[in-house]
């Protein structure tokens, strides 16, 4: 396997934390309307306060691992998105300053609770546009992005961007399905199966749509040899999906958010499958945007040293935190 | 090709906004995090409730500064691909991997542990928190390793190649690029400026305190402390801006020129230019007011010695001066307004008078804000002097730029100046709230309960305690009358 290949697992493994861990907590922001104003919020929020600037590090790590291994790559998609990456970025502002604002300004706490609300939505949406911008191809001339500021706006990219909405609602409500109990956890269960639902639908409609995006994506899916290694993939979605929905019914508290994170886990499986080798399609592989051998191994040894610990201690973190939120605080 | 001006103009505005208003956040938090650590181990190791009341006094604010150093941090780490993707493309594999570091060594470590910083007091005991607490700071500090050390290659760039596709390659050794040699002078000053920009706030915040009750044990406490680092980082602070001026006119003689407003060489002793309005056009300081031969003095140790100025320099290559001129200014007599505090503040102690010093703690409380004047007016000199390239003699900033229309940077810009005035002044206006209230005895922190990080009992519960926290009525009365 060579370093190119390498850093690619890597970007999309910091990819993957991102959507999952950051994703439960902008899932949560795009439900907090449905929770009720005082206990139900602040229960919800004090869930993810002591984690969620440790989940959003992965999303620097992804952007700046994406400049850093694939400059080429970071070069073309961010000018290609240009709006979204604004939007994406001014919606991250609203909902971060949220988690500290909304305790010191009691007077406008319902206004914090709507721009953490907006915040996350309008982050999410964005994220999820900006991923189908990429699958649907960006246009390249030379090593910079030749299109319009307005290509990225397509039926596709906004299936896209509800598909990553709901998926975050579904990682929010299962999440608080595991910290919180009695009626709050209630609710969850019951905004969760309809986010589940929702989830799975959307992902059924892009994997579909992805097929008759471009030849080369469809190739992937339906010739063989590929198709004897891809086919297990929808196979076993589907099956996950279906403990999910029986799991969300059930009485157990952290089996929904476990397989929701099997399902993203899938779904990122099979964009892999989809859009490999390419890291911009449809011209750019990941070979033609790899940085030098000499950047790779450089960062490569920071790696290997410190994303053991980053994890360790981020589990530690959450170890300090763990059990259910309850009426007064941690127990 | 007008239309393209247009957008390269928009896009340094808009990279310049958002990085200034980033860098006030770690300007503060760097200091503010270092501040705390020492709070703590001072209540570890002596258990006098005064440093653990200030600890979290301070913590509060910190919490608020740090999410605002966040966010905006997030934008920055997008900005060079939003707005400068030819530079991305092409000094990413230089500069991308110490980004990198960045992100791997410094951002995980402050994210990881700030929530057991701020929350978790009670769930990890005294030690565990301390680590914590040390933690962020250290984190604090990389950061700036970091990121100083990408934008000082930028400055003196060192130990790349060119590639065949136009891109920067690394060299054999990465030392060569994260050592490049404006680098450590870089670092020392930029963070000793972060001490010196928190210092200042927390000795305003303790003189505004003192002015109003001087027999404060909270507000005497940090403003002591503040005072202390006045007096002693201002004048490291202005020997080490020396040093990094001779580094700069080694490095970027151009810049210096502009700085001291030298428009014509002097074969024989440069003079110090004090103040003056610089006429570009005219390519003379009008009004000037100078001392005779002391430019030279400083900048080379020697009254007589010659002294190139911007008429050896192609005007395309030339920085624009007026800018430099005056945001030189700005800081160097900032630095030395510092240094008239830190030495009053020894007088005052010497005769055992520190905290019966109106006049002192008035002054104080004007240069509270200080520190970030300077810091700003800092980097506009650094920034604005390495025009018009932005990796210094190889890449023209107007050659780095993105393809995007000018409308497009031009919307962008604007949702940005709207949403950081709004939100980060609101932020900052909580910041002066919560600074308006007096430290007391059992101060609250931020404590995790079901009501949000409420205000709870310390160690030593103040006789008036409620747990409701700041939603209820009763947390009024310890507002301060204005
Ligand atoms: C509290 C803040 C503060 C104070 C009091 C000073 N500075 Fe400063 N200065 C900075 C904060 C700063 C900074 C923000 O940290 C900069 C911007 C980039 C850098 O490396 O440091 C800076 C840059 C900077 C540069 C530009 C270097 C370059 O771009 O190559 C010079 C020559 C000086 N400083 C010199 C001084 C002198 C002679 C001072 C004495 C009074 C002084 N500074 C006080
Ligand atoms: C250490 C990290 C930093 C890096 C890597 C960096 C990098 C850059 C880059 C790429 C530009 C674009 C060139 C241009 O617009 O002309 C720039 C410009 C600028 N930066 Fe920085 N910068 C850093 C820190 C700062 C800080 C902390 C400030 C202010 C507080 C600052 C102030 C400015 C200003 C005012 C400009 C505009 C200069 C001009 O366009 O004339 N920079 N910087
Ligand atoms: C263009 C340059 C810069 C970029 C791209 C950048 C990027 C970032 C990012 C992404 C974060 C958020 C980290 C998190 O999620 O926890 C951040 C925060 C931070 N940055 Fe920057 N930064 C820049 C300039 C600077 C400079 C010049 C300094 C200091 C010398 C600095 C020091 C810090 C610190 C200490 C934090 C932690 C948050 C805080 O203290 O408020 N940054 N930065």
């Amino acid at each position: 396997m060579d370093l190119t290949v390498i850093w690619a697992f890597i970007i999309a493994f910091a990819i993957f934390a991102y959507v999952v861990m950051d994703g439960f907590d902008l899932g949560i922001g795009i439900l907090f309307p449905t929770f009720r104003v005082g206990k139900g919020r602040n229960r919800a929020m004090n869930s993810i306060a002591p984690v969620w600037d440790g989940n959003e590090t992965w999303l620097v790590l992804g952007g700046g691992g994406l400049f850093a291994a694939f400059p080429l790559a970071y070069a073309v998609i961010l000018p290609a998105t240009y709006p979204l990456i604004i939007a994406m970025l001014l919606g991250l502002v609203f909902r971060g300053v949220a988690f500290e604002y909304r305790w010191r300004d009691p007077a406008h706490e319902k206004f914090w609770d709507m721009a953490f609300f907006g915040g996350s939505l309008v982050a999410a949406m964005s994220q999820g546009m900006i991923l189908g911008a990429l699958l649907q191809g960006i246009d390249v001339e030379g090593r910079a992005y030749a299109g319009s500021w307005w290509d990225w706006l397509t039926p596709y990219t906004f299936l896209t961007g509800l598909g990553t909405v709901a998926g975050y609602a579904l990682l929010g409500s299962t999440w608080l399905i595991w910290k919180l109990d009695g009626g709050v956890q209630a609710h969850a269960r019951y905004v969760a199966l309809r986010a589940a639902i929702a989830t799975i639908v959307l992902m059924g409609a892009v994997s579909l749509y992805n097929i008759t995006l471009n030849a080369e994506y469809a190739a992937h899916w339906l010739t063989a040899p590929e198709i004897y290694y891809a086919a297990p993939v929808p196979v076993i979605t589907a099956l996950v999906a279906i403990a999910l929905i029986r799991a969300i019914r059930g009485t157990g508290n952290s089996a929904p958010f476990w397989l929701a994170l099997a399902l993203f886990f899938l779904g990122m499986a099979g964009l892999g499958v989809t859009i490999w080798p390419f890291v911009v399609p449809p011209g750019i592989t990941i070979w033609d945007a790899a940085a030098p051998e000499r950047s790779q191994v450089f960062m490569l040894v920071g790696v290997a040293l410190t994303l053991p610990l980053i994890i360790g201690y981020t589990a530690w973190a959450y170890w300090v935190f763990r059990g259910k939120v309850g009426e007064e605080g941690y127990h | 090709m007008l239309e393209n001006l247009d957008a390269l103009l928009l896009a340094r505005i808009q990279f310049a906004f958002t990085v200034s208003f980033h860098f006030f956040f770690p300007a503060f938090s760097i200091g503010l995090a270092s501040y705390l650590a020492v709070l703590e181990a001072l209540w570890l190791k002596t258990g006098k409730s005064v440093y653990h009341d200030l600890f979290k006094y301070w913590i509060k604010i910190f919490a608020i500064a740090f999410a605002m150093g966040v966010v905006s941090g997030i934008v920055m780490s997008y900005q060079f691909g939003t707005n400068w993707s030819v530079f991305s493309d092409k000094a990413g594999p230089v500069i991308g991997p110490l980004m990198a570091y960045e992100v791997l060594t410094a951002f995980f470590l402050e994210a990881g542990f700030l929530g057991v910083m701020l929350f978790g007091m009670e769930k990890v005991g005294k030690k565990l928190h301390f680590a914590a607490t040390l933690m962020v700071a250290l984190g604090t500090f990389v950061s700036a390793f970091w990121i100083l050390s990408v934008n000082s290659w930028m400055q003196t760039p060192t130990g790349y190649e060119i590639g065949a596709n136009g891109q920067f390659l690394p060299g054999p050794s990465w030392w060569d690029i994260v050592f490049n040699p404006s680098f450590p002078y870089r670092l020392v000053h930029t963070v000793m400026a972060a001490y010196l920009t928190t210092a200042f706030v927390v000795g305003a915040v303790g003189a505004w305190h003192l002015l109003k009750d001087r027999a404060n044990p909270h507000a005497r406490t940090m403003f002591s402390m503040a005072m202390w680092m006045a007096a002693i980082v201002t004048p490291l602070q202005i020997f080490a801006g020396d040093m990094h001026g001779l580094n700069t006119l080694e490095h970027q003689p151009a810049k210096v020129m502009a700085m001291e407003g030298h428009y014509q060489s002097h074969p024989d002793g440069a003079p110090l230019i004090l103040f003056g309005i610089p006429d570009s056009d005219a390519k003379t300081i009008r009004y000037a007011i100078e001392i005779p031969k002391a430019s030279s003095l400083i900048l080379k140790h020697d009254l007589n010695a010659p002294l190139a100025g911007l008429d050896t320099i192609p005007d395309d290559q030339e920085p624009p001066v007026g800018m430099l001129f005056w945001s030189f200014r700005i800081m160097v007599g900032i630095g030395f307004a510092m240094l008239g505090i830190g030495l009053w503040s020894l007088w005052g102690r010497a005769r055992g008078r520190l905290f019966d010093m109106p006049w002192l703690h008035r002054a104080a409380v004007l240069m509270g804000p200080s520190g970030f004047a300077a810091v700003l007016a800092g980097w506009i000199t650094t920034e604005v002097g390495r025009q018009p390239y932005v990796i210094y003699g190889l890449l023209r900033t107007a050659d780095a730029a993105s393809p995007l229309d000018a409308p497009a940077v031009a919307a962008s810009l604007l949702a940005f100046i709207l949403v950081y005035f709004a939100v980060f002044g609101i932020g900052v206006w909580y910041i002066l709230k919560l600074m308006g209230k007096a430290p007391h005895a059992g101060e609250h922190g931020i404590e995790y309960s079901d009501v949000g990080p409420i205000r709870t009992a310390g160690i030593t519960p103040g006789p008036t305690q409620n747990p409701g926290g700041e939603t209820l009525p009763s947390a009024k009365p310890e507002k301060e009358p204005a």
